[in-house]
């Protein structure tokens, strides 16, 4: 009996690993920086190149990082994604602008609403490292102690905002009591 | 003509080396050391962009950076423990091709060495059940019932020809 079931057997165990492997990106590398404090930095603002963004200055907040640039393409996709998560549930997100021009930053925001609270300018893309950046648009939630909490890769939609963001969103602002 | 031609494009080859165009930065090192430290790290590490390439193979502009990053690192002195651990703090251990040996690795290190041995372990098996099959034992009634079978089996195939 066992000598023709365990073919049997072994195939359905070979299917089940080859049909979870079918369901996962390759492309979603975990990030190590969940649960550590968030990298500094300090960089200029993209609008007002006078002024300094630290993440620091949010502490006491929880905030989004949301990495983009004017030439990433999935960047246009989420755009009013964040626009809504600002402007309809008063969400604080800092840019990240990362490795673009000035101008053409500026001229992204002018055209697609700005839904950030301020955009550090990452020129050469220095701090994008140390936040361990590897494919623009990427999505970091730092809590008030400021420490990472969770990341996504790739751009945001609607669904992931309401599934995985506005719960974790809510659950860290009850426990400062925010 | 023809021939001028086939040499005009030849010269083209031989003149602009694929590795002309490739994207490895021309670096000044302090020391020959430093160079082959350099080299060695930038093979290791794995570009994230491209996923199956290392930083030394890889074009996308990450990649760049993350070269010029060990080539700033060296030159400051670091070691290279000290710039993998860089690399695996802002990245993950996947910037690695040699992934560390740790309880979540560990499948991937002893798999292949659970997988042989297992494979040993059905072949012995199979070994054993085939000698066991080879030592039936007939006794006498069954000895001639068989020669008859034969035999009769022969027959049928002299008379078929």
């Amino acid at each position: 009996m066992w000598r023709y079931l365990l073919p049997l057997v072994l195939f359905s165990v070979l299917v089940v690993f080859l049909s979870i492997g079918l369901y996962l990106d390759p492309k979603k590398v975990p990030s190590p920086l969940i649960g550590k404090p968030a990298p500094s930095f300090q960089l200029p603002e993209l609008q007002y190149p006078d002024q300094v963004v630290v993440p620091e200055r949010y502490k006491q907040k929880v905030w989004l990082l949301n990495v983009w640039a004017s030439w990433c393409v999935s960047c246009r996709q989420e755009h009013h994604v964040l626009n809504r998560l600002a402007k309809e549930y008063n969400v604080n997100i800092v840019g990240l602008n990362y490795k673009d021009k000035r101008a053409d930053g500026i001229r992204w925001l002018e055209q697609r609403g700005n839904p950030y609270i301020a955009n550090a300018f990452d020129e050469k893309g220095r701090a994008g490292i140390d936040w361990g950046v590897y494919a623009v648009p990427e999505t970091f939630i730092i809590d008030h102690k400021g420490f990472i909490r969770y990341k996504y890769t790739g751009p945001v939609s609607q669904m992931v905002v309401e599934n995985e963001i506005l719960p974790l969103l809510r659950k860290l602002r009850s426990e400062v009591g925010l | 003509m023809k021939t001028f031609r086939i040499l005009y494009f030849l010269s083209f080859i031989v003149l602009f080396p694929a590795t002309a165009f490739s994207g490895v930065e021309i670096n000044e090192f302090s020391s020959a050391e430093q160079e082959r430290e350099y080299k060695k790290l930038v093979n290791e590490l794995r570009c994230l962009v491209c996923q199956n390439q290392n930083l030394a193979d890889s074009n996308s502009e990450l990649a760049q950076d993350l070269r010029k990053e060990v080539y700033q690192m060296l030159e400051k002195g670091n070691s290279n423990d000290e710039i993998i651990d860089f690399m695996v703090a802002r990245y993950g251990d996947f910037v690695l091709y040699k992934p560390p040996f740790k309880p979540v690795t560990f499948l991937l290190w002893l798999g292949p060495f659970v997988l042989l041995f297992l494979a040993v372990l059905v072949v012995a098996y199979m070994i054993k059940n085939n000698q066991q099959a080879e030592v039936v034992t007939l006794d006498k009634d069954e000895k001639l019932r068989a020669e008859k079978l034969l035999n009769a089996d022969a027959e049928n195939r002299n008379n078929e020809e």
